[in-house]
C-alpha cells in the first residue's frame, strides 16, 4: 500500500492518532492529520517534515510503549523524515549519500581541505602557503579572488539547484501543484513559525529530551545554531557586495560589518552545535532515529568546524598560520556547501515547505468555515 | 520505608495527586502509593481528556458561562436524583476555583478545537490529554517533596474503630513492609478491572466485558475499607458501560476504541436481529446506553451495520469496518446467518420514511411499522459495500464506593465520621454520581474532593 515499511507504520500511527486526537493542541502535525482520513505517501512525508521532534506527544500519549498500541510518533516520523530526504534527493543517483552521510561528509571534507592546501601550494611555492600576509587582499595571495569566487560560486550554485529540485519534488508529492498562486500571508506565517521554532515548544512548556521533564534547551541551542548560520551567511553576502560594489578587499578590520556579523554568527555556531550535540547525547533513545545518528552528528560537527576554523583564521590571520588556516576554513566551507543537499541541512528546507503548506491549509480551512 | 508519614495517599490518579499536592502544600509529609508501574500510573485519569467546571463567564478556553445552577440541573437530570445534594452543590461551588487551582499545579488547558465533542462551553480540555495532565501533577508533586512509590500494591489495611493505623505494602523487589501514617487518603479507584467481582452482579456475561481503562483498578482498597466498617454508597450492580470495538484489547484500549456510528445505521445481535431504537436520543445519552444494551444480548456482542454512503460521516476509527460487497458476504464475515441479516435489513429499509437527515438534532427520519422502531436518523442501508463494526460492552467505571462527608472524610456504617480516613475520586464518586454520566464529571469529583481530602488529612495529621 505504501512505498516503504516506515510509511506503513506512520499510516498505522496516524490512524490511531486520528481516532484519539488528544494531542491536537500540541503542534501542527495533529491538526494537519485531522484534515485527512486516509494518508498517501505524500501526506505522510508532509506530516513527517512538519514534526519538530519535540517529543511531547510521546510523553503525553497513553498508548506509547509499553502499551500494546505501541504509539511512537516522534521516532516513526523521524525515520520517515530521513527517508523522505533520500526519496526527494537530486540527482537520484546521490540518494544513497543520506544513508552513509557521516562517512560521506568526512571524506568530502577531508578531500576538500587537502585540495585547498595542495591548491595553494601548487598555485605558488610553499613560501606563500606558510608566509605572513597582511592588509587588503592578503587572502588572495594564496588563491586569486576570481578563482576562489568561481570555485565557491559553482559549489553554491550546485547546492541551490540540488536543493531546489529536491524541495520541488517534495512540494509536488505533498499535494501542491508547482507554481500555484503565492500566498503571502501563509508564507509570512511559516516564516514566523520557523523563526520562532514554534512547534518545538511541546505545546508551551518546552520539549522533551532525556526524560519527562520539559526544557527549552534544544530550542535555545537550535536558535544559536540557526541564527549563527544566518549571521555568517549575511557576513559573506556583505563581504561579496563590499568586494564588487565598493572594491574593498578582505580581510576587513575587526570593527567592519562582515567581521562583526561573522564573529557574532561564529560564536552562535560554536555554542549552538555543542549544545545540540550535548542534548542529542542525552536524548532518550526511544525518541531517536538511531540509524541516522551519523547524518545529524556529521552536519552539526561541520557547522561547528566551519565556525571554529573561521574564528581561528580571524585570530591568527596576521601570522604565518594564516595560509594553512585559510585552506582549512575554505575546505570545510566548500565541503559544507557541496554536501548540503545530501545531509541534515535539508531538514530546514523541507520543514519550512511543510510549514508553508500547513499555513495554507489552515487559511483555506478558515476561509471555508467563514463561507 | 519504615518512617511514619503525616498523610498516606493510596492511588495515583488525578484525585490522589490533587490530595497529595494539597496535603503537601498544607505542610504535611506525604507518601503516594501507586499500585501500577510508572508507565501505567494514574488509573483512569490516563484516558480522560477534560473536566467539567462551573464558571460565570467565557474565558480563553471556554466559550460561554456555565453557572452553578445549570451544572446542578444537569447533574440532577443525569443521575435521576441519585445524588447527595449537599455534597453535589458543594462540589459544583468548589469546581469554579478548581479551574484555576489545577493550572497552578502545572496543568495546562487547550482552546477547544472542535472534533466531535461540543463541550467547549461546559468543559475545559487538558492540553495533550489526561496523561499530560497527570505528568504535570506528578512533576509538581515531586518538586514539592511528595514521595511516590510505583508498583506499590497495598495488601492490607490496619483499621481500628474507624481509625487508620497502618498499611501493608507489597512490592515486586522490596517485598512487604509496613507504612504508618497519621491520616489516610484512599483514592484508589473502582473495581471495574476485577472481572471476578463484576461477575457477582453480571454472572458469566462479565467474561465478555472489555475494560476501557487500567487493569489496576481492582477495587482491593475499596473492599478492605468496606470490610473494615466504612459505609458503602452507590449501586454495586451499576457501571458505566459504552459500546466499544469488539477487537479492542481486554484492558486499557481507552478512548480510541469507541464507536458512535449508531445513528448512521442499525445495530443487530448475533441472531442478526435489531433489539433497540438506534435513533432514541442524541449524544451523550446514546453514547452511554449502548454498552448496557449490548451486555444484555447473547454472548454480549452486537454489530453496527451501515453502508458506504456514510463511511466518512463520523470520526475515523482505530479498527477499520468489516466490508462486504453484499449483505450476504458481510454476514458471512461476521458469522451471522445471511438470510436473517438480509431479512432484517430489507424490513428495515422498507420501513424507512423520507425525511431530512440531521444527526445533530432529533430529526424527522424515522421508520414506521417495525419493532423496535428507529425514531430518528433512519435512512435506508443500500449502497455497497456494506460495512460493520462488531461491538462489546466497554466498562469505564463502577459506582460502588465509600460514603464521605463534605470534608471528604469517610463515614462509618454507624454514621460516625472516621477519625483519620478520607476518600477522593472514583472510590467515592457514587456520593455525587449515583448513576449516569456526563463528560468530565469524574475529573471534577477527583480534583475537588482530592484537594479537600488532602487539606483535611493534613489538618487532621497535625492535630
Amino acid at each position: 500500500m505504501h512505498g516503504t515499511k516506515i510509511l506503513e507504520e506512520a499510516d498505522r500511527l496516524m490512524t490511531v492518532c486520528n481516532s484519539c486526537r488528544y494531542c491536537e493542541g500540541l503542534c501542527a502535525v495533529f491538526p494537519a492529520m485531522e484534515m485527512r482520513r486516509a494518508f498517501s505517501d505524500g501526506d505522510l512525508n508532509y506530516l513527517a517534515n512538519l514534526c519538530h521532534a519535540c517529543g511531547a506527544c510521546y510523553t503525553d500519549c497513553q498508548f506509547s510503549p509499553p502499551h500494546e498500541f505501541n504509539v511512537n510518533v516522534p521516532r516513526t516520523l523521524a525515520v520517515a523524515r530521513a527517508e523522505s530526504y533520500s526519496a526527494y534527493a537530486w540527482p537520484r543517483a546521490f540518494a544513497g549519500a543520506f544513508a552513509r552521510n557521516g562517512i560521506v561528509i568526512s571524506l568530502v571534507a577531508a578531500l576538500s581541505v587537502a585540495a585547498f592546501i595542495f591548491g595553494f601550494a601548487a598555485w605558488h611555492d610553499r613560501q606563500v602557503l606558510f608566509g605572513t600576509h597582511t592588509g587588503p587582499g592578503a587572502f588572495y595571495k594564496l588563491m586569486p579572488h576570481n578563482a576562489m569566487a568561481a570555485l565557491f560560486g559553482v559549489a553554491f550554485l550546485y547546492a541551490i539547484v540540488a536543493l531546489t529540485m529536491g524541495v520541488r519534488a517534495f512540494w509536488r508529492d505533498i499535494g501542491e501543484p508547482v507554481g500555484m498562486k503565492t500566498d503571502a500571508a501563509a508564507l509570512l506565517q511559516a516564516l514566523r513559525d520557523a523563526g520562532e521554532l514554534r512547534h518545538l515548544d511541546g505545546g508551551g512548556v518546552g520539549c522533551f529530551n532525556e526524560d519527562d521533564r520539559p526544557t527549552d534547551r534544544r530550542r535555545l541551542y537550535h536558535h544559536f545554531t540557526f541564527y549563527g548560520f544566518a549571521l555568517c551567511f549575511a557576513s559573506t553576502c556583505i563581504a561579496t557586495l563590499y568586494h564588487y560594489l565598493l572594491a574593498r578587499q578582505a580581510p576587513y578590520a575587526w570593527w567592519d560589518l562582515p567581521v562583526v556579523l561573522g564573529t557574532l554568527g561564529g560564536i552562535g555556531l560554536l555554542i549552538g552545535p555543542i549544545g545540540l550535540l550535548t542534548e542529542r547525547w542525552k536524548r532518550d533513545s526511544v525518541l531517536v532515529d538511531e540509524a541516522r545518528h551519523g547524518m545529524d552528528v556529521a552536519f552539526i560537527v561541520m557547522l561547528f568546524l566551519t565556525s571554529l576554523t573561521g574564528m581561528a583564521l580571524l585570530v591568527w590571520r596576521e601570522t604565518a598560520a594564516m595560509g594553512p588556516l585559510l585552506a582549512l576554513h575554505l575546505g570545510v566551507v566548500f565541503s559544507l556547501f557541496i554536501t548540503m543537499p545530501y545531509g541534515k541541512f535539508v531538514h530546514g528546507i523541507y520543514r519550512f515547505a511543510a510549514l508553508v503548506r500547513y499555513a495554507m491549509e489552515r487559511r483555506a480551512m478558515a476561509h471555508g468555515a467563514g463561507e | 520505608m519504615s518512617q511514619k508519614f503525616d498523610v498516606l495517599v493510596i492511588g495515583g490518579g488525578n484525585a490522589a495527586l490533587c490530595a497529595a499536592i494539597s496535603a503537601r502544600r498544607a505542610g504535611a509529609s506525604v507518601l503516594v502509593l501507586e499500585g501500577a508501574p510508572k508507565f501505567y500510573r494514574g488509573g483512569n485519569t490516563r484516558h480522560t481528556r477534560n473536566m467539567r467546571c462551573a464558571h460565570d463567564a467565557a474565558t480563553d478556553i471556554l466559550t460561554g458561562p456555565y453557572t452553578e445552577e445549570e451544572f446542578w440541573d444537569d447533574l440532577l437530570r443525569l443521575t435521576g436524583g441519585q445524588t447527595d445534594e449537599e455534597l453535589a452543590r458543594f462540589m459544583i461551588r468548589e469546581s469554579k476555583d478548581i479551574l484555576n487551582w489545577i493550572v497552578e499545579q502545572g496543568v495546562r488547558w487547550q482552546p477547544s478545537l472542535g472534533g466531535t465533542l461540543s463541550l467547549g462551553r461546559t468543559n475545559s480540555f487538558f492540553l495533550g490529554g489526561g496523561r499530560a495532565m497527570l505528568n504535570a501533577l506528578y512533576l509538581t508533586a515531586e518538586k514539592l517533596g511528595v514521595e511516590i512509590v510505583y508498583d506499590a500494591e497495598v495488601i492490607d489495611l490496619e483499621i481500628e474503630h474507624g481509625m487508620f493505623l497502618s498499611a501493608r505494602l507489597k512490592q515486586p523487589v522490596d517485598g512487604t513492609s509496613e507504612i504508618r501514617a497519621s491520616a489516610l487518603v484512599a483514592a484508589a479507584g473502582g473495581f471495574e478491572a476485577n472481572i471476578e467481582w463484576l461477575k457477582e452482579y453480571w454472572g458469566e456475561a462479565a467474561d465478555n466485558f472489555l475494560i476501557r481503562g487500567t487493569p489496576y483498578n481492582r477495587g482491593s482498597i475499596l473492599k478492605m475499607l468496606l470490610d473494615n466498617g466504612v459505609q458503602d454508597i452507590g449501586d454495586p450492580t451499576q457501571c458505566h458501560a459504552v459500546a466499544i470495538d469488539a477487537r479492542a484489547p481486554k484492558f486499557d484500549g481507552g478512548i480510541i476504541t469507541r464507536h458512535d456510528s449508531v445513528v448512521f445505521g442499525i445495530v443487530v445481535n448475533k441472531r442478526a436481529q435489531r433489539f433497540y431504537d438506534e435513533g432514541e436520543d442524541i449524544w451523550p445519552k446514546r453514547y452511554a446506553i449502548w454498552g448496557r444494551l449490548v451486555a444484555a444480548q447473547p454472548d454480549q456482542i452486537a454489530y453496527i451495520i451501515f453502508d458506504a454512503s456514510v463511511r466518512n460521516s463520523f470520526m475515523p476509527t482505530l479498527f477499520p469496518p468489516i466490508e462486504g460487497g453484499s449483505i450476504a458476504e458481510l454476514a458471512g464475515k461476521l458469522e451471522l446467518d445471511p438470510a436473517a441479516l438480509e431479512k432484517t435489513i430489507t424490513e428495515f429499509n422498507a420501513a424507512v420514511k423520507p425525511g431530512t437527515f440531521d444527526h445533530t438534532i432529533l430529526d424527522d427520519c424515522r421508520t414506521e411499522g417495525i419493532t423496535p422502531p428507529k425514531t430518528h436518523w433512519a435512512r435506508r442501508i443500500e449502497t455497497p459495500p456494506y460495512l460493520a463494526y462488531p461491538v462489546r460492552p466497554g466498562i469505564t467505571f463502577t459506582y460502588l464506593g465509600t460514603r464521605v462527608n463534605r470534608q471528604a472524610r469517610m463515614v462509618m456504617k454507624d454514621g460516625r465520621p472516621s477519625a483519620n480516613m478520607f476518600a477522593a475520586g472514583e472510590i467515592m464518586a457514587g456520593n455525587v454520581l449515583g448513576k449516569g454520566y456526563a463528560a468530565g464529571i469524574g475529573m471534577t469529583i477527583g480534583s475537588v474532593f482530592g484537594r479537600v481530602a488532602g487539606r483535611e488529612a493534613a489538618k487532621n495529621a497535625r492535630n
